[in-house]
């Protein structure tokens, strides 16, 4: 179910039952400050602290170099996000539970899960997906690599796959088979082309891409 | 994933007090791996979100004459980076790079390691910690137990706890260092992890309101230190059994083993009947075998996990005699 959909937000509201305000009561010493207008924020240990949500916050992000702004529910994921709001769809939903990689971007230069990096929490992070990898026409080195060795079949886990192999060599140039297996385990291909894969590492590794 | 409001403290006593005193209306979120699964699959559904990722105090490592300190904050990839920890606690540099996939080890933080939820499948469908049909038998008795444990299994509580990186930080003799309303306190790693008798305990000694501070572990240079992990999977799987044990030695004979396994119990847990077998001996294939069928002597399988009996004392064994010969590099 799309965290978006309707049905589920109904749900979500009859069964939370404990309204904001209810719930700051009970919560043990912070204290809301109810305001009219403005950010809403509580008091915690003497001091004010935003808070945002349940509600649409509004957001600002910056994807392959651009920014990018979007009013969403701090539910929302940065995979969610780059798919539904900014049409940056190479970064695949499958297992949306941190497993198979397909969703996988750069943050700060950094791989990691889109399904498992929330949104609101991507704000102020340099995010690079899939589609900031070809320069015009031209095909990035580890694109290149996969064409070259056939190492894709379907297709689906691929952008995951080659933005965890580009992530995997700017850290490791020059890797052993021992580290390709461990430093590509994040990313999982049900058509089995891990060999074409592996081959795609090594013709780089000797490029030194 | 259900709605929530989100909340960015910038310092302990902000996260604390942004905390509710009770589970279930609010978590503290790190580096969410965990956290985010159990909501999408609605198994926990806070009212609220305690980001803690911007208290610089849960950040950094350092390394000294007292051993390491580490902020709760700390990612795996980060520690396992770390030229103090890859030399001064080989061990744990090992299982750093073992506990998970690239992409999980550059968001996942220690602290969210030593607490993350068990993998039990009863328990991530819902069912709860000591999954119950409406008649009030157990489920796992009968039911599909071929990953759940095989010591201390008596109780209610059947799953196995899931951190790999804690049986090797108890090895070391680590503290971990917890912050809640009523101040700090600290404790011995292996007092963190208890065993819940009613659905309403967690699996931690953690009050909903405190956070885990740092992790302290003492020096190790003295240790011989192993960690060892069976796997279906080579790369990036839950283990099957986990072993971790640090040697003090005098000569060639053992002065005082710990040995700690994982995924055999609800705990991390210590065999003191394996740290008698080696006391005074030195570790040869058959004294490690020996320690391992005493680690395992009070074993109880259940239905459909009597393999893992034996695969715990062969991670025993192994890293027994890994440690001998000079430990994780």
């Amino acid at each position: 179910m799309r965290d978006d959909d309707p049905n589920q937000n109904e749900k979500v509201d009859e069964r939370s039952g404990v309204s904001r305000r209810d719930f700051l009561k009970i919560s043990s010493i912070s204290v809301a400050v109810p305001l009219v207008t403005g950010p809403k924020v509580v008091f915690a240990a003497g001091e004010q602290v935003p808070v945002h949500g349940p509600g649409k916050v509004p957001m600002e992000f910056t994807i392959n170099g651009k920014k990018h702004k979007a009013d969403l529910e701090p539910r929302v994921t940065l995979l969610d996000a780059l798919r539904d709001e900014f049409d940056l769809t190479g970064a695949k939903r499958v297992c949306d539970r941190a497993e198979c990689g397909a969703c996988t971007v750069l943050m700060d230069n950094k791989a990691v899960y889109a399904c498992s990096v929330l949104a609101i929490e991507a704000q102020g992070r340099q995010i690079a997906t899939v589609e900031s990898l070809m320069q015009g026409d031209k095909l990035h080195p580890v694109q290149q690599a996969f064409v070259d060795n056939d190492a894709s079949q379907c297709g689906f886990c691929t952008p995951g796959f080659v933005v965890a192999c580009k992530a995997f060599l700017d850290k490791h140039p020059n890797p052993t088979p021992e580290d390709i297996r461990r430093g590509l385990s994040g990313n999982l291909c049900r058509c089995g082309t891990y060999h074409g894969i592996q081959l795609a590492i090594a013709q780089l590794a000797q490029k030194g891409a | 994933m259900r709605s929530f409001e989100y909340v960015s403290p910038t310092t302990k006593a902000q996260a604390v007090s942004l905390l509710a005193g009770n589970w279930g209306q609010t978590e503290v979120f790190a580096g969410g791996t965990d956290l985010l699964a159990l909501m999408k699959d609605d198994v926990l559904a806070p009212k609220r979100l305690v980001n803690i990722k911007q208290i610089k105090d849960l950040q950094g490592v350092t390394y000294n004459a007292q051993g390491l300190r580490v902020g709760a904050l700390t990612n795996l990839g980060e520690l396992a980076d770390d030229a103090n920890v890859k030399k001064n606690y080989p061990a744990l540099a090992e299982a750093l790079i073992e506990a998970a996939s690239p992409q999980i080890r550059n968001m996942a933080t220690l602290g969210g390691n030593l607490c993350q939820r068990p993998r039990c499948w009863y328990f991530r469908n819902g069912f709860g910690l000591l999954p119950k049909d409406e008649t009030g038998k157990e489920l796992i008795i009968e039911g599909d137990n071929r990953y759940h444990a095989i010591l201390a299994n008596d109780g209610p509580a059947k799953f196995v706890s899931p951190s790999t990186i804690a049986p090797v930080l108890i090895a070391y003799a680590a503290k971990i260092r917890l912050e809640g309303p009523k101040g700090k306190r600290e404790l011995p790693l292996e007092k963190f992890y208890v065993v819940p008798k009613t659905e309403t305990e967690r699996e931690h000694d953690l009050q909903p309101n405190e956070i885990v501070t740092e992790v302290v572990v003492p020096p190790a240079t003295d240790a011989k230190a192993a960690h060892y992990e069976i796997r279906q999977k080579e790369a990036f799987d839950w283990p099957l059994a986990v072993a971790a044990v640090a040697l003090r030695m005098n000569g060639s004979n053992v002065q005082s083993a710990r040995v700690v396994m994982g995924y055999v119990a609800p705990v991390p847990w210590i065999s003191m009947e394996a740290e008698q077998a080696l006391s005074s001996q030195n570790i040869s294939e058959d004294t490690a075998q020996r320690a391992a069928a005493a680690a395992l002597r009070n074993a109880k399988a259940l239905s459909h996990n009597s393999y893992k009996v034996q695969l715990a004392r062969v991670a025993v064994k192994r890293a027994l005699l890994k440690a001998a010969s000079g430990g994780a590099a």
